[in-house]
């Protein structure tokens, strides 16, 4: 938090965190360059994640993936009027310092890109710019939040094309989340101990039933009815990874998707917003995560 | 009377935080996503988010018309950040259409991107003398007001709450604050469009 002579604060944890309130009930969608970014914005996207290569393909290249390039990034905060996201890798406070001096709306802290640090995440309260963080269950969210990040997403399994990880991510959250809010006081402190979460956050999870930050979902949403499926289990917004610019028609894929999270309590709608898309248009190829070895899994980099 | 049914547009955003604020400060809500509710509301409220998603989203599951002809009639709205900028007359350097419901132009992002976006305390007259805890989100400004258009608050010379008849706007989210005296403002201008159209 930055007090400045006028009486102004920015920086604050209101202001971080209200950023993700306004992305709430949107998609936000993967993007490497700025024509991809003006598609994902004419379909209706909140906002566009700029990156280098979408995780499909860092997961088939190989190799370290870093930052994109600060050029890439600009050029797409000029090509769209939505906020603009960008991933540093995890721990990587070179990088994050300079997606702060470039104006980038959001960093996203991601398993996505190779750890820079194998043992700890930023401390996310020294920006001014927000973050969010991939979780799979809620002790990593609350050791996230803990750290400054201000909006938390599902890590799913990430260019896999499968919403299984995501699934099983969100319902884990959830259920912790459900847990506590029922739990005897008393019982709070070695609950606080279990998750590896500072006890004044589980307090105030347990009392509001809620994060005290924006849920999203990320990682193997590629259909319509996988976004409706994840806001029906408690996500409050998707990020689409590669599911959009891996299907053979990313604007048809975009455009469904972002109707089918607007209206994901309406079966009708999603049912027109898939029927929409073309049936000759494939929707990106998806990778049984059982046959993944170890060190193919991104989910499991920074807990 | 009952209490009036104030509906909060739920094709995005910050619509949850208004319910809230509303029902505190006195409203029935409910969320409108289709032509279908907002038939059956006194007032629609338009919360924060993000004007590019939600204008396109209006146009596609045909509420812009309804919203337009509803306004025109006499229903009250308000605007809050996108809400404000949705219902400009235009957008200043930018080819977005918008609602045209009030006499402004706004300048989107006026005060900075996500880096600037600030707490600060702000007087507004019509709310007595406390100031009012505003915060901006990538916030907009009011760069040009029509005739009609009354100016309620401004920061740094640049207006960010507005009220023309019975639409009003705000760059900023009172929704987030816990302080509902923007809410109740707009509840007494829904109770006053009531008892004129009573009358």
């Amino acid at each position: 938090m930055v007090m400045n002579g006028d009486g102004r604060q920015t920086g604050t944890d209101t202001v971080k965190r209200g950023l993700a309130q306004m992305l709430k009930g949107g998609v936000i969608m993967d993007v490497v360059t700025p024509e991809q970014a003006k598609i994902a914005e004419e379909a209706g996207a909140v906002a566009v994640m700029a990156l280098e290569r979408i995780p499909a393909d860092i997961r088939a290249d190989g190799g370290v993936a870093r930052m994109s390039h600060p050029a890439l990034i600009e050029r797409i905060m000029k090509a769209v009027t939505v906020p603009v996201m960008a991933k540093v890798r995890i721990g990587h406070l070179g990088e994050a310092r300079q997606l702060q001096s470039l104006g980038v709306d959001y960093i996203d802290e991601s398993e996505v890109l190779t750890p820079a640090d194998d043992k700890y995440h930023l401390d996310k309260h020294a920006y001014t710019v927000p973050f969010v963080c991939g979780a799979r269950d809620l002790g990593e969210a609350l050791r996230r939040i803990a750290e400054g990040a201000a909006m938390i997403r599902s890590k799913g399994e990430a260019g896999s094309g499968n919403i299984v990880e995501a699934v099983r991510h969100m319902r884990a959250i959830r259920d912790g989340i459900a847990e506590l809010s029922v739990l005897p006081k008393e019982e709070l402190v070695a609950r606080a101990r279990d998750l590896g979460a500072p006890l004044e956050l589980v307090r105030e999870v347990a009392a509001n039933a809620k994060l005290p930050v924006v849920l999203f979902c990320a990682g193997g949403v590629s259909t319509p009815a996988d976004a409706a499926l994840m806001m029906e289990l408690g996500a409050e917004g998707i990020f689409v990874g590669s599911g959009i610019f891996k299907s053979t028609n990313p604007a048809a894929f975009a455009r469904a998707i972002v109707d089918a999270t607007t209206h994901w309590q309406n079966p009708d709608v999603v049912l027109k917003a898939h029927s929409s898309i073309p049936e000759e248009a494939k929707a990106m190829e998806g990778l049984d995560i059982r046959q993944l070895a170890d060190h193919q899994l991104m989910a499991s980099r920074g807990v | 009377m009952p209490e009036p049914m104030v509906g909060v547009l739920a094709l995005q955003g910050d619509v949850l935080e208004h319910v809230a604020a509303l029902q505190r400060a006195g409203a029935r809500t409910r969320e409108v996503r289709t032509p279908g509710d907002l038939a059956t509301v006194d007032a629609l409220v338009v919360p924060g988010g993000e004007s590019t998603t939600v204008i396109r989203l209006l146009e596609r599951f045909g509420l812009t018309a309804r919203v337009k002809q509803r306004v025109r009639e006499g229903m009250p709205f308000w605007g809050t950040c996108m809400g404000l900028i949705v219902a400009a007359h235009d957008v200043a350097d930018l080819e977005q259409p918008t609602l045209d419901l009030i006499d402004v132009t706004v300048r989107r992002n006026a005060f900075g991107r996500q880096v600037d976006s600030a707490e600060i305390p702000l007087a507004i007259p019509a709310l007595g003398d406390v100031p009012f805890p505003a915060i901006f989100i990538r916030a907009p400004w009011i760069e040009r007001t029509g005739p009609n258009v009354e100016l309620l608050a401004e920061r740094d010379g640049h207006g960010v709450m507005v009220r023309e008849r019975n639409v009003l706007g705000t760059s900023f989210h009172p929704e987030l604050t816990g302080d509902d005296r923007v809410h109740a403002y707009f509840l007494q201008m829904v109770d006053g469009a009531r008892a004129n159209s009573a009358a």
